[in-house]
């Protein structure tokens, strides 16, 4: 079990102790995350690191995963599109499956989720446990985890009455927040360096993949790691390389990725990626299991160039890798990308796959100058985006979520811990 | 807070931390930029000049304030981002002669041009307000000398509200250290001086710690031990 000392040499001694003072008010508190699968995806990477760190600082955190059969995913899947402004079918039979499946859920959790002093709902999946929780004490947190900047109308319609009954969201970036007669946080969130994830490899772990994939180590390699989602724009990563290979024949592509307990769309996108690229030998299409972990470090590890191609993007948490692995990412303008790909420092923002082959064409012809990037955009990532600084930023909101909506709090005018002291 | 270390007493060490907040305020145009900043909170100003200080940035940014930020890569107009730039916020006495001073410049440049500029749905001005969490950190400094020591290890959250923050909770706007090395009468005089000439505004945090570190180690004449 990792702990939170063991960040100390990356980060230093300071932030620790910071950390340490900011938790010393919540000890005890009981803190539940919910969200709706426990592997694949950002969200529950981020859980599996945030939540025995809180625990180890004194606080009852614990995580639930809700269950739930395909036509909730399926509908929880539409939401997940249509709030990222893609127009999406609503039924009312995939309405009733997603109404029926919280209220299942909260007949098993509700024990827990009423004691509870903080819930965080993480997404669309969980949101309506609250509407079955009537007895609840604590304060309920909606975190948002998806661009909800522009929002196809009718779903946000469904389901904004439910976010309103919350204390508070959470948004990645102030260009997702909403109208809501509520408190709306901002927090982006984070890698952890320690994981197998982003951890150091040695160079024959890093060799290892070349092998194993029969990629040529000695030709250039474009990369993208991500699900296989519409938004993450594969097929346009394909298009994009295709027009680097006329200019640079060498060149080779790796597209990998997993799925998600709740993207049910998965299989149908990766069908029609691996079409796209039928027939070419250089073109690597990878279904990754979800502990490949280590195989994805050592592929980011490999690559010279990293794309991250989306059209919509909550955050990106695969460009903070890649960043933090000290390669410069050609990533889409969009959504959490901007906060991370500074352009023409970290990489290169672009809009099209014609834009991501005219970068990755520079960056191939340009090694010093991606080298020099990729300096940057560890130091950023440092400073920025790793799993210490979200920590900080949960502890800060809850003491927020504890005392009040004051522009300024002042720990030591209050006496004890938070824990005794959050009922509503 | 700022009353515990501003007499001959011990000089309480205390750290901060920020949560950004959402207002739902934006704007898409100067001219909507204009209307917003007449009337949102106080307190998203002073995000939008300090709090850069401790959230996501990169390197030494080409503008200091969020609002020049926005006039040069959303609007796109430079007059604007330059005139905007220029501004120090610790010239003003209080964040309404501030905001005063930006809605100034905002009419005096709407008057210049024909069209208010515009930008796209996704590049708009988002306004942003901050809590900020302060905690005693339970150190302690007896003589103003132990500022040599501590001050190279400080957390950036403690320089901030130390040295940031203590200007909007301060007799005359000053810093922390220069109130508590005031208590003392005449004796530091030179070193409240010196402190003044520190200027807080064009520098990271980290550069900023520096800056003191090396301020109080040459006037003190010995090294950190």
């Amino acid at each position: 079990m990792r702990s939170i000392k063991d960040y100390a040499p990356i980060v230093g001694v300071d932030v620790i102790d910071h950390l340490r003072q900011l938790a010393r008010p919540l000890e005890g508190l009981k803190v539940v995350h919910v969200n709706s699968t426990r592997v694949g995806g950002g969200v529950a990477e981020i859980l599996h690191k945030l939540v025995p760190l809180k625990a180890e600082l004194g606080i009852d955190a614990r995580w639930e995963v809700i269950r739930g059969e395909e036509a909730f995913f399926s509908c929880t899947k539409n939401f997940h599109n249509g709030l990222q402004g893609i127009p999406v079918a609503m039924t009312d039979s995939l309405l009733t499956a997603y109404e029926q499946t919280n209220e299942r859920n909260a007949e098993e959790l509700r024990p827990i989720l009423e004691e509870a002093d903080i819930v965080f709902i993480h997404d669309p999946q969980p949101l309506l446990l609250l509407k079955w929780c009537p007895n609840r004490r604590g304060k309920w947190i909606w975190r948002c985890h998806i661009d909800l900047s522009r929002p196809f109308r009718p779903v946000w319609k469904y389901l904004r009455p439910f976010v309103v009954q919350y204390d508070a969201s959470i948004f990645s970036l102030a260009d997702f927040a909403q109208p809501l007669p509520h408190v709306q946080y901002l927090i982006p969130p984070s890698i952890d360096p320690l994981s197998d994830k982003n951890r150091d490899l040695s160079p024959d772990d890093v060799a290892g993949v070349y092998s194993r994939f029969g990629i040529d180590p000695e030709r250039p390699v474009m990369l993208q790691i991500s699900r296989f989602d519409r938004f993450k724009d594969p097929t346009g990563v394909v298009r994009a390389y295709r027009l680097v290979k006329q200019f640079i024949p060498t060149v080779q592509l790796v597209l990998a990725g997993g799925t998600a307990t709740d993207d049910p769309e998965g299989a149908m996108v990766l069908a029609e990626v691996q079409a796209e690229a039928e027939g070419d030998g250089d073109a690597h299409i990878l279904l990754l299991p979800p502990d490949a972990d280590i195989t994805v470090n050592a592929l980011q590890r490999a690559a010279n160039i990293v794309l991250q191609k989306s059209i919509r993007e909550g955050f990106g948490l695969t460009v903070t890798e890649a960043l933090w692995k000290g390669k410069p990412v050609i990533g889409g303008n969009v959504g959490g990308i901007r906060l991370q790909v500074i352009d023409h420092h970290t990489g290169f923002l672009v809009s099209s796959p014609e834009g991501a082959a005219l970068r990755t064409r520079y960056l191939l012809q340009h090694p010093e100058e991606a080298f020099q990037m990729g300096r940057k955009a560890r130091d950023l990532v440092r400073e920025n985006f790793l799993i210490t600084r979200h920590l900080r930023e949960y502890l800060s909101l809850m003491v927020s979520a504890v005392y009040g909506d004051e522009e300024r709090i002042e720990l030591e005018m209050y006496g004890g811990s938070a824990a005794s002291g959050l009922v509503s | 807070m700022a009353d515990s270390n501003n007499s001959l007493g011990a000089f309480e060490i205390k750290d901060c931390a920020l949560v950004a907040i959402a207002t739902g305020e934006r704007a898409q145009n100067l001219r909507e930029l204009r209307d917003k900043l007449q009337t949102v909170a106080a307190g998203s100003i002073y995000y939008h000049f300090w709090a850069r200080l401790l959230r996501p940035r990169f390197d030494t940014p080409q503008y200091i304030n969020d609002f020049a930020t926005w006039s040069h890569y959303s609007l796109h107009d430079q007059i604007l981002a330059e005139r905007l730039a220029i501004i120090d916020p610790t010239a003003f006495e209080s964040l309404e002669v501030l905001r005063q001073e930006l809605v100034d410049i905002i009419e005096q440049r709407l008057d210049e041009i024909e069209l208010a500029p515009w930008t796209k749905a996704d590049s708009q001005f988002h306004f942003v307000r901050s809590q900020i969490v302060v905690f005693d950190t339970q150190m302690k400094l007896e003589s103003p000398e132990d500022l040599v020591d501590v001050i190279p290890n400080l957390s950036l959250g403690s320089i901030y509200y130390h040295f940031i923050d203590a200007r909007r909770r301060t007799e005359g706007s000053k810093d922390d250290f220069h109130a508590w090395l005031s208590a003392f009468g005449p004796a530091y005089a030179d070193l409240c001086h010196r402190l003044g000439t520190v200027d807080p505004y064009f520098v990271s945090l980290s550069e900023l710690r520096h800056q003191l570190a090396m301020l109080f180690t040459t006037y003190f004449g010995r090294v950190p031990v």
